[in-house]
């Protein structure tokens, strides 16, 4: 028996189908989840998928958080179930408090859509293990709300023990896909709870993950490979 | 029914690039002398029933947890006089 993977539904999600895809791709079954159903159906683990979830109204990801389906998942990420939380997803986990910082608008203004160079700065948690801590990887990136903020003594806490899992490379040519893109502080792209089980990240990895298309790698497929072999030889 | 008003404003030390965007055309506009721009929200609530205690605190409450973020921004709450009634 493979592992069970939902995928949430929300409206005005728009990468939902392309994660499934991804989870498919890796090898587990894609379970789709709607906003309004408390039922997780026992899936293994969630991913809050990319887009604009109820428009994006009051804040990227504030509305969505107080969905049914989110009273499940934040209850059930608290005792350990593996969520990942891509672009909007990220969003929402920061607005549930699961995830520490916020977003913001880009310091541009701009929306930004391009393939970004990340590094993987924490390959211990459930959804990064496949990959080794230090990895540059490429993966598209695209928002407008991409700004993470926290204060000074969060930031200082979240280097400290490690939590800051993806960070954008600026060593290089923008051209090339480097450099800070939304004015994060601390160029961090992603981070994760104290336990690994929780993760969020702006760019998309869930878009890298066949070679015929987009960066032409598959840097994103490892998120999805990780939790599998997590969830296999639980 | 009374109207209170939430107001919520980015924290001072958070970067408000809306703002600033709106300051750089201030003097293109030909409106000078304005230093700073910051850009915030205002809620106005129209209360059915008595503005009392019991019901600025679920207020407080409810601009505390949803219509603002306290981790990037403060929130005010008033009650706007009504003019007229």
């Amino acid at each position: 028996m493979t592992a069970r993977i939902g995928v949430i539904t929300f409206p005005g999600t728009l990468d939902d189908r392309d994660t499934q895809r991804a989870v498919r791709l890796a090898g587990a079954e894609a379970v789709p989840l709607w906003h309004r159903d408390k039922d997780l159906k026992q899936v293994d683990a969630v991913v809050l998928p990319g887009g604009f979830s109820y428009g994006d109204y009051l804040r990227a990801g504030a509305i969505s958080r107080f969905s049914p389906v989110m009273e499940t998942v934040i209850e059930q990420a608290r005792g350990g179930l593996p969520v990942l939380g891509i672009c909007n997803g990220f969003q929402v986990l920061t607005e549930t408090h699961l995830l520490p910082g916020a977003m913001l608008r880009n310091d541009s203004l701009h929306f930004v859509c391009r393939d970004q160079k990340l590094r993987v700065e924490n390959a211990g948690t459930a959804w990064t293990a496949d990959y080794t801590a230090g990895q540059e990887i490429s993966v598209p990136l695209k928002n407008i709300d991409g700004r993470y903020v926290a204060d000074e003594r969060t930031l200082d806490m979240l280097e400290a023990e490690g939590r800051v899992a993806f960070r954008y490379l600026t060593e290089g040519d923008s051209a090339d896909g480097y450099g800070n893109p939304n004015g994060s502080l601390r160029d961090i792209a992603g981070v994760t709870n104290e336990a690994g089980n929780v993760v969020g990240l702006m760019p998309h990895p869930e878009h890298a993950v066949e070679p015929l298309i987009g960066t032409g790698r598959t840097d994103g497929l490892g998120f999805f490979t990780s939790i599998l072999k997590k969830l296999v030889n639980a | 029914m009374a109207r209170v008003v939430v107001d919520v404003m980015l924290k001072p030390e958070i970067l408000d690039p809306q703002g600033q965007a709106v300051q750089r055309a201030l003097p293109r506009l030909g409106f000078e002398g304005i230093g700073d721009v910051r850009q915030g929200k205002r809620f106005e609530l129209e209360v059915e029933g008595p503005v009392d205690d019991a019901a600025l605190a679920r207020i407080h409450e409810m601009a505390e947890t949803f219509l603002a973020n306290t981790v990037i921004e403060d929130f005010t709450v008033h009650v706007e006089d009504q003019a007229g009634s």
